[in-house]
């Protein structure tokens, strides 16, 4: 093949921790969740990686199932986390994830 | 015979002889297909924005000759040429972008919303040997491409920096999102018969046209199709007496010519599309068998009497309130979409002895069964407005329901 | 280097330099529209790795649903640039030391290992595997019902906790 699998493993991997970083530092509670879902991507381009080198030879095609389940599950957790972030939003006036701190208003 | 070979198959012969040409003047064979592969985008792009040329003033005549008037006529002998004196008149025109608007955003919407409606022509098929690239997941690359138009329409109207672009935005969005789902049903019924989601192997499968096996799918394909591209009966968003041109009120000049002509292409997409999945796309017959240099014309014809239908609508229908058109969309064509998907999963089971026989009996039992679905939802509605209108008071179909 | 290799590099600077924008862009509405980007430059590279259907449905779900309902969250909690609303928090450079280093260690494990590839073609026909091996009960129909009723169950859960009393 031209393109070693380490390549698509690394390039997953700076994704990974571009989104980690994202995470990480941001105060906007969807900035954080945009991060996840970079971190997600990354997990479903290692998936697919993996099959297409190591399982497409059996002709199975477990990786593809993997990454469509990780796809579903993503959009499910983004529509709900949205949910969340507007509900929150409505109620105390702020996404900033440092001002959610307390239980009671 | 070779010469009437030629001219049979003109259009592949043509590709090999440039082919040829090239070859033999020394280049690489990589370089000769990347050649090729230019060329052919920049005929299909070319080909695409042709679409808006030719229909803008068939439009505008076909409109006016429907409401007894002779419609632009000053252009040619006809008024043929609108369309050139509308791109002047555009390209003359001063650019304003409004002060606080974000500027590469309202720069960005225009390109963006051109360039997913002339993707859409790299996967139809103009003939047996004449597609773009026949790529395994065709139909699915239709639909996903459509999706990115969505985007575009939220960046047109978040670049203006005017809310009421924004609330028309949304309206949009909304209305694009729903009358995706009943479209991307009856794509699946159409899979499921064909077998494949490619373009071209889709056509090679249609023995009879699909329209005249699921003539629910086509009618709900042409409906999706038409709130998909923002055609009346379905465009209220960019109707004059309504949001005035909706999301692309604060655009002027080229950019608005942009929008104006991703409509025009994304509609002329839209009717080769449909002609493709249930019109028999470039079959007409047996005659792209013999003489595969008319395919091109033939899909051309379908489109232009797809498109004619649409016009036709435009002419005669009024327009559809904003919660109605959502209502009907998840309330009615979604169920019937899925009632139709689980006929056609029913009848591919069908045991036929004989494969020659299986287009033929499998086709005569689904347009069976759709005639008894359309035939039991006429009777529901039936009996649904004759109970509305013993209702004590009928605020219940002429309000929002809550 | 050949075609495929560089059309990798094409890609891999779209999708790192759409992340890198996500993370780093005050103006949230711009951070959305680089996150679309980074989604585009994956899909890219599902299609470089021969699994076309997904390179599909990643557009389909992701640019098509997740991208506009980011936007529209974006658009109704409306929080995006002034000036006294700082973009980052007091951790953010420990943070990203932490990327850097996790970056640097995965990088060094998988330049080293070897892997068990095998240099072999995809079977023409994985789509039909891939549905087929969705509902066999020997396959994978089990994950299938459950993200199905997952889903049912997020739709559910986003309407009643969005929704205004």
């Amino acid at each position: 093949m031209n393109i070693p699998l380490s390549w698509y493993l690394i390039v997953a991997a700076a994704l990974f921790c571009i989104g980690l970083y994202g995470v990480l530092s941001r105060r906007n509670a969807i900035a954080i969740l945009m991060g996840v879902e970079l971190m997600l991507n990354a997990v479903n381009i290692n998936l697919l990686a993996f099959w297409r080198y190591v399982e497409a030879v059996q002709g199975t095609v477990t990786g593809q199932v993997f990454a469509i389940i990780v796809i579903t599950v993503a959009a499910a957790e983004a529509a709900v986390g949205l949910a969340l972030i507007i509900a929150v939003y409505r109620n105390r006036k702020t996404v900033n994830v440092e001002d959610v701190d307390l239980m009671k208003l | 015979m070779g010469f009437w070979h030629f001219i049979l198959n003109f259009w592949t012969e043509l590709g090999n002889w440039a082919g040829g040409v090239m070859t033999g003047w020394g280049l690489p064979p990589w370089a000769v297909n990347l050649i090729a592969d230019i060329v052919g985008v920049l005929i299909l792009v070319v080909f695409g924005i042709m679409a808006v040329l030719i229909f803008t003033p068939m439009e505008r005549k076909v409109i006016a000759r429907m409401q007894d008037r002779p419609g632009p006529n000053r252009v040619w002998p006809y008024g043929l040429l609108q369309a050139l004196a509308d791109a002047i008149k555009m390209l003359t025109k001063e650019d304003v972008i409004p002060r606080y608007a974000d500027r590469a955003l309202h720069m960005l919407a225009p390109i963006l919303v051109v360039i997913p409606a002339l993707l859409v022509y790299a996967v139809l098929p103009w003939g047996p040997k004449l597609i773009g690239q026949d790529l395994n997941v065709g139909v699915l690359y239709i639909v996903a491409v459509g999706a990115i138009h969505v985007l575009a329409v939220v960046i047109a109207a978040w670049g203006s920096n005017n809310k009421y672009a924004l609330l028309s935005a949304y309206r949009t969005v909304n209305q694009l999102l729903a009358y995706e789902v009943p479209m991307v049903l009856c794509i699946l019924a159409v899979v499921l018969f064909a077998k494949t989601m490619s373009t071209q192997g889709i056509v090679e499968a249609q023995t009879i046209p699909y329209f005249v096996v699921m003539p629910i799918a086509g009618l709900i394909f042409l409906i999706c199709a038409l709130a998909e591209t923002n055609r009346s009966p379905a465009d209220l968003l960019e109707a004059d007496s309504e949001m005035v041109a909706g999301y692309m009120i604060e655009y002027a000049g080229m950019k608005f010519a942009m929008f104006f002509i991703a409509e025009y292409v994304n509609m002329f997409a839209a009717a080769i599309v449909i002609s493709t999945l249930f019109l028999g796309g470039y079959k007409f017959f047996g005659l792209e068998k013999v003489a595969p240099v008319f395919a091109p014309m033939i899909v051309f014809a379908k489109a232009v009497f797809v498109i004619f239908c649409m016009l036709w609508f435009r002419g005669t229908w009024p327009r559809i309130r904003f919660d109605q058109l959502i209502g009907f969309a998840w309330k009615f064509l979604v169920p019937l979409s899925l009632v139709n998907l689980m006929l056609a999963a029913l009848v591919i089971k069908i045991p036929v002895t004989d494969p020659k026989w299986a287009p033929w009996i499998q086709g005569g039992v689904m347009l069976l069964g759709s005639l008894v679905v359309l035939a039991v939802t006429a009777l529901i509605l039936n009996r649904a407005a004759r109970k509305a209108k013993d209702a004590p008071a009928l605020k219940q179909i002429v309000t929002v329901e809550r | 280097m050949n075609l495929s290799q560089l059309v990798f590099i094409i890609l891999s600077a779209v999708a790192l330099i759409g992340a890198v924008g996500v993370v780093t862009n005050r103006n949230l509405f711009r951070a959305a529209l680089f996150l679309v980007l980074s989604f585009v430059g994956v899909a890219g590279f599902y299609i470089l790795l021969e699994a076309e259907i997904l390179a599909m449905v990643q557009l389909l779900v992701y640019v098509g649903a997740i991208a506009i309902l980011i936007i529209f969250a974006i658009m109704l909690s409306r929080q995006l640039m002034s000036p006294e609303y700082k973009a980052r928090n007091e951790q953010w450079l420990w943070g990203l030391v932490a990327a850097v280093a996790l970056f640097a260690v995965l990088a060094y494990i998988l330049l080293k290992v070897t892997w068990p590839t095998s240099e072999s073609t995809v079977p023409p026909d994985a789509i039909i595997r891939l549905g087929l091996s969705l509902i066999s009960p020997k396959g994978f129909v089990l994950p299938f019902e459950v993200a199905s009723v997952l889903l049912l169950v997020a739709l559910v859960g986003a309407v009643i906790i969005a929704r205004e009393k």
